[in-house]
């Protein structure tokens, strides 16, 4: 059994979870995620690692109701537990890795979050931070009630650029709009990381094709296992079919074919299901992008 | 009775069982089992013994079934093997023991299986466990997977003394029994559960959600956790497909997930939050046992199911017993046929599979004759659900994390065949992670010979 020994609310429909896994806590690294299941009639449910403390042997997790599943995650409390916490699953990111290091200094990072994405960049932009890396932050989401980590990600960011869909916090626009606009302004980068929904990963590498930027993606599909059984996770990366659990979870963002892994996404959801989910989240729905038009 | 005749075995009704869950053979009770036991010839120079990958004393057991001395034929074959309710039901028996059984000459062979399984199943139900080792020795082996080789590697060297604790990087024990071998053959909880309690009552440690080459490495085993050997049995890897068109569509699954779905985490069950696709018409690529698992499973789901395979009958990998029920069930055998395309709708979901008809051509090296497409002979039919299962390839999870692990050409870890040692020091390798996709018994063998092996590596260290 895995304690959650604190949670934390942080938007509406969104929680914070810390949770007591000293193995993941030990090996884990920025750009890894976790498989989770609640209890025994649980989905494995594969998450983000948000943060982690190695001394304390806790994993932060960010868990928002996609479902049944990640609700009843959700529920819990402080002193319940997880039945299952697996991990650290994936490769960590490219960017925070020590043997890497001097080439990454050499770049001008710049990160684009789209709503839940906050969680998976937070860690990689303070891994940087850590090592002397200085990079720049984009966070986009729907509007100012769904923003999280904002000062956490000013503390750790060079520049922290926050957008808003409805204009109610920062930059009015998506997290591309702030991109496009700091580009106008003569900013250039060498590097873009874009974590969030697969609509605005898609439009994020849209837009940095045209802008020339390389742009790292971190693709988060339909998994079981997570360590490269089940094949489930599978997606067109250039001219290859690649496992995102065991090849990714980052992969180029220019290779990637999105409009496939945007299908398989709906794998499991009935028209009903979806409506139902939009009915639940009402404003709450995870888009922080401005394009999918509710539809994930 | 006539003792060239086998004892039948009880089944369900085929009309009945393709719509549940529950196990197809009701096994052999008492009398059937004293019955068949006596057609045993007790063969001073055992070939049976000889056909099994475990070396079970089959003719001794027997005997004691014959006698209805049920436990003393529970420990016999518990000296042997640690998984023999499974090994009863899920053995190809029909070409190792069973095939090498003189009886089998003029006549029907001993159905060795059912009478493990009884036995077995005897032994559970009157709470008999295996011996357990009289004093421990202090040192600690490490074995990551929890499948039958994991089991029997452990269970083995638990026996003599050593202090080990199993590694499962899924949230369940079993591997291989709990995610791939559906309830119908191989009942979780009252066979499976219990099969690994009865490991775990030697003494044996298992922890789950723990991935060897991710959560922590066999090098930090060895150095920090105080770990003195190694035994890697992760099983088989990563599933194949078969790169032609519309493989990326949705309702295009592997065996794998397919199986893992229903089997790990219960999709068939009412209560379980895992979904699994219900299809009208279901087309399962393949000829093995994995391929016979997944139709079974579609059928029971609902499905009309067929199983493509690009060979014939007498070629199918799969057990004959997987087979015959299968087609008793109602699932419909395309032979001699291969999948060229998978046809898409617009929404990306499988809307029919492109088929092309071979014939079989000269034998290969390996002595099996090879398909031949026959030009011009393609035709497609309708389905939504495409189950690919043509065997895995190796997981590179622990081999590319590991400091000195050779592997081959393959990318299976290269391990003795008569040690199970690898090329690192302490650490010893069997199964499918060793040899590719096989049968649980032949993993069972891997990880009997690695037990042997690592025993005598730390008696002389």
């Amino acid at each position: 059994m895995f304690p959650i020994v604190c949670k934390r609310q942080l938007a509406d429909q969104i929680v914070l979870m810390d949770i007591k896994a000293p193995r993941v806590a030990k090996s884990c690294l920025p750009g890894q995620f976790i498989i989770a299941k609640t209890d025994e009639i649980g989905e494995r449910i594969p998450l983000t690692i948000c943060d982690y403390d190695r001394e304390n042997g806790t994993v932060t997790i960010v868990v928002q109701t996609i479902g049944a599943g990640t609700k009843r995650m959700m529920d819990l409390e402080e002193g319940d537990s997880l039945m299952d916490f697996v991990g650290p699953l994936g490769n960590p990111s490219e960017l925070c890795m020590e043997e890497n290091l001097e080439e990454t200094r050499k770049k001008k990072i710049v990160f684009i979050a789209g709503g839940l994405g906050t969680a998976p960049i937070y860690p990689q932009v303070k891994w940087l931070h850590e090592h002397g890396v200085e990079a720049d932050v984009i966070m986009g989401s729907r509007n100012k009630e769904l923003l999280f980590f904002i000062d956490e990600m000013k503390a750790v960011a060079k520049n922290c650029y926050v957008c808003t869909d409805d204009g109610s916090y920062g930059f009015k626009g998506v997290g591309t709009a702030q991109l496009e606009a700091l580009y106008e302004e003569g900013v250039r980068y060498d590097q873009c990381v874009a974590i969030g929904p697969m609509i605005m990963m898609k439009f994020s590498c849209l837009t940095t094709k045209k802008l020339g930027i390389p742009t790292i993606v971190s693709m988060n599909p339909i998994m079981v296992d997570g360590t490269g059984m089940c094949g489930a996770c599978r997606l067109v990366v250039g001219d290859e079919v690649k496992f995102a659990c065991v090849d990714g979870p980052e992969f180029d963002g220019h290779l990637v074919d999105f409009d496939q892994a945007m299908k398989r996404q709906q794998q499991y959801k009935t028209a009903e299901g979806r409506a139902k989910l939009a009915y639940e989240e009402g404003a709450t729905h995870h888009g922080g992008c401005g394009h999918c038009g509710g539809d994930k | 009775m006539d003792v060239m005749k086998r004892i039948p075995v009880r089944e369900q009704e085929p009309q009945v069982r393709a719509t549940n869950f529950e196990e197809v053979c009701y096994g052999y009770n008492k009398e059937e089992a004293v019955e068949e036991a006596s057609r045993c010839l007790n063969c001073k120079n055992a070939q049976c013994v000889k056909g099994c990958p475990v070396s079970i004393d089959i003719p001794a057991f027997i005997q004691q079934v014959k006698n209805e001395n049920f436990e003393e034929a529970y420990q016999i074959i518990s000296e042997s093997s640690a998984l023999p309710a499974v090994c009863g039901r899920v053995c190809p028996q029909e070409s190792q023991c069973e095939g090498k059984c003189i009886r089998g000459i003029k006549g029907d062979a001993i159905s060795i299986g059912k009478l493990e399984r009884f036995v077995a199943d005897t032994a559970r139900e009157n709470n008999v466990k295996p011996k357990k080792a009289e004093k421990m020795n202090g040192k600690k082996v490490a074995v990551i997977g929890s499948g039958p080789a994991g089991l029997t590697c452990a269970g083995d060297l638990a026996k003599l003394g050593y202090e080990v604790t199993i590694f499962e990087a899924l949230h369940a024990a079993g591997g291989v029994l709990s995610y791939g071998i559906p309830e119908f053959r191989l009942p979780k909880d009252k066979v499976v559960a219990a099969e690994i309690e009865n490991v775990k009552s030697l003494g044996v440690k298992i922890e789950t959600n723990v991935v060897i080459g991710k959560s922590t490495t066999i090098d930090e085993l060895l150095e920090e956790e105080g770990f003195e050997a190694v035994f890697i049995g992760s099983g088989a890897g990563l599933p194949r497909f078969m790169g032609i068109p519309g493989e990326q569509a949705n309702g295009v699954f592997s065996a794998n997930e397919f199986l893992t779905r229903n089997n790990l985490m219960k999709a068939f069950k009412e209560g379980y939050e895992t979904p699994i696709t219900r299809g009208k018409r279901v087309v399962v690529v393949g000829g093995g046992n994995v391929a016979m698992d997944a139709a079974r499973t579609a059928l029971r789901l609902g499905a009309e199911t067929h199983i493509v395979y690009r060979r014939g009958e007498e070629e199918l990998p799969a057990r004959k017993e997987e087979v015959h029920h299968a087609k008793e069930e109602g699932i419909i055998f395309d032979l001699l046929q291969n999948p060229t395309e998978i046809l898409v709708d617009e929404d990306g979901w499988v809307k029919g599979i492109r088929l092309i008809k071979m014939e079989l051509g000269e034998p290969d090296e390996s002595g099996r004759r090879s398909p031949v497409e026959i030009p011009g002979s393609e035709y497609e039919i309708p389905c939504d659900t495409v189950i690919m299962s043509l065997g895995t390839s190796p997981n590179p999870l622990i081999s590319s994390t590991t400091i000195g692990l050779d592997v081959n050409r393959r990318k299976c870890i290269i391990a003795s065949e008569e040690t199970g040692a690898t090329s690192k020091e302490g650490v010893y390798a069997g199964g499918d992670a060793v040899t590719g996709a096989a049968t649980v018994i032949l993993a069972m063998g891997a990880g009997k010979t690695a037990a042997k092996g690592i025993h005598e590596f730390l008696s002389n260290k």
